[in-house]
């Protein structure tokens, strides 16, 4: 009998560097995509992928974490882990989607932000802080995928949406469960501990109406079946934005902000 | 995220009891002329940690501070349980501790008779961690200073997310992102202050979107901590990395405020844009 499957059994799948990545999501989910580069004010960073296609008929600005798929891919696109200049990559294209009624979904997949000199010094905490202001108040429909490791600020900076998908596998967390066993239980390998307790598994985040859809994946996971795990991903996005567009651009930021506003419960 | 990445322990002397320690230098001073220098370091002019309280008396006119959201308190959705216990009973020996019942303390009050709303970190309640209690008092705080036509006026002191309220601490960045972007889009000002420390989540959200942001000398305020950033680096970092100096040279600082100057400096700039 197959045991149950515990959040590091997630975590692990989330992170299998077999899994689709941004590449696949693009080639399988969307079609005519071109990719648009640079922030404008110092840099193009690979860890985040920005560009127009088509879903089917519907004309989309994709952003999403560019992990790489092998060694040379992984450290150019710096494992996914945006500077500054990813952010505000996304901010300006995303400012271009609004311009022209074009919808937006971004693809989340990021261990983090990332945690360089560099990065601190070309205001990290800035490009993050502002997007997450600029992506709550911007006037187009945003669908959010969280398709393997939601990492942190990293993560939400490109998670503020409409709706919030949520592959089957994936994670969404506040911190790593490895960071989170290292200060609460003062030792890194409880974090198969850390994980449980933080509640970062698709089926725990919709229990607490964190993420609004999950997408099934292929038996045994999204990496034993790019492409059929694709197709679900992309009919949860078109029926997401069906629903969404029925609401005119002032409805839907006053939506999007009504549920920001409830997360958290804040009574005892 | 950072709160968490302690220092490594100042060594204090047996006779602790007598002596401040500046965390900055090093100096050792009385702790009476630590506290006559209102817990400024004499000698390298550090601005240490105040509580939430300490900075209201300094900041609102005397006798106008009125709390509000006082009823809004941290929540366990997770029923969090880590080695050493659990959340609930690790918080409520905090409030027990503290006398506050989140790690920020919003309220109405008056600045040299300008009219705000005033939200003040307290890093001793959690590490100053933003929780949902904390997101919530500052997403009211800054509706109800939309309603009345108010400033906000918001001092950061924090590690960051409080990770025991996971998610749903995580999406209280965005969550007050969005009521400060609100609260700017309908004209009226926010000045935030980054007192020491700011860093992870907190900085990463409400305290970088100052229309201004003001800091304190030699406050430490980042997003990444320390150590992580090393670690990945490979590299020993300056010393005054991080610190709001410079910060201020990078371009995410509009200025660098004195503690004796901060409430004149903040009345001036609300003066000026006519609130």
């Amino acid at each position: 009998m197959a045991k149950k499957k515990t959040a590091m059994d997630s975590v692990k799948l989330a992170r299998d560097p077999k899994r689709p990545h941004i590449g696949e999501f693009i080639k399988y989910v969307c079609s005519d995509f071109e990719e648009l580069h640079g922030d404008r004010l110092v840099n193009d960073d690979r860890a985040i992928v920005a560009g127009f296609a088509k879903i089917d008929d519907e004309k989309v600005l994709v952003i999403g974490h560019n992990k790489g798929s092998n060694v040379d891919e992984n450290m150019a696109s710096n494992f996914g882990m945006a500077n500054p200049d990813g952010y505000r990559k996304a901010m300006r294209l995303a400012k271009l989607a609004e311009k022209f009624s074009n919808s937006i979904v971004t693809f989340v997949d990021t261990p983090g932000a990332y945690p360089g000199d560099t990065a601190e010094a070309r205001g990290q905490a800035e490009a993050i802080a502002k997007s997450l202001e600029f992506f709550a108040l911007l006037k187009t429909p945003i669908i959010v995928v969280i398709t393997g490791e939601g990492g942190s600020g990293g993560a939400l900076a490109i998670a503020v949406g409409d709706k919030v998908l949520m592959m089957e596998n994936a994670v969404y967390s506040v911190i790593s469960p490895e960071g989170c066993a290292g200060i609460l239980w003062r030792d890194g390998s409880k974090a198969a501990e850390a994980a449980e307790a933080l509640k970062i598994t698709a089926s725990a985040l919709k229990k607490l109406d964190a993420i609004d859809v999950i997408v099934k994946e292929p038996a045994g996971g999204a990496q034993n079946d790019h492409k059929g795990a694709c197709e679900a991903v992309k009919k949860a996005i078109l029926s997401a934005l069906k629903e969404v567009k029925k609401l005119s651009k002032d409805e839907l930021v006053e939506a999007r902000y009504a549920k920001l506003r409830a997360m958290g419960n804040f009574s005892k | 995220m950072g709160w968490f990445e302690k220092k490594e322990p100042v060594k204090i002397p047996p006779a602790k009891a007598l002596w401040a320690i500046c965390p900055k230098c090093g100096s050792h001073f009385e702790k009476s002329v630590w506290k006559k220098n209102d817990s400024i370091c004499p000698k390298c002019n550090y601005h240490g940690r105040l509580s939430a309280r300490e900075r209201i008396e300094r900041i609102a006119d005397k006798g106008t501070f009125e709390e509000l959201f006082s009823e809004v308190s941290y929540s366990d959705h997770l029923q969090f349980k880590d080695a050493t216990g659990d959340y609930r009973t690790k918080v409520e020996s905090v409030i027990a501790k503290t006398g506050e019942t989140e790690s920020i303390v919003t309220g109405k009050c008056d600045i040299f008779s300008h009219k705000v709303m005033l939200g003040v970190m307290d890093f001793s309640f959690m590490g100053g961690s933003l929780g949902t209690g904390a997101g919530e008092r500052i997403a009211r705080a800054c509706e109800l200073a939309i309603k009345e036509r108010r400033a906000l006026v918001l001092f950061s002191a924090s590690g960051g997310a409080r990770m025991h309220e996971g998610i749903l601490s995580l999406v209280q960045m965005a969550k007050t992102s969005a009521a400060i972007g609100r609260l700017k889009d309908a004209g009226l000002p926010y000045i935030s202050v980054l007192t020491d420390p700011t860093t992870g989540g907190v900085s990463a959200s409400y305290a970088m979107l100052g229309d201004i942001n003001i800091t304190e000398p030699k406050a430490l305020i980042g997003f990444a901590g320390r150590r992580v950033i090393e670690n990945t680096i490979h590299q020993k970092l300056p010393d005054d990395f991080q610190s709001a100096e410079y910060l201020e040279k990078h371009g995410f600082i509009d200025k660098i405020v004195e503690r004796k100057d901060m409430k004149r400096f903040i009345a001036k700039m609300l003066d000026f844009w006519g609130f």
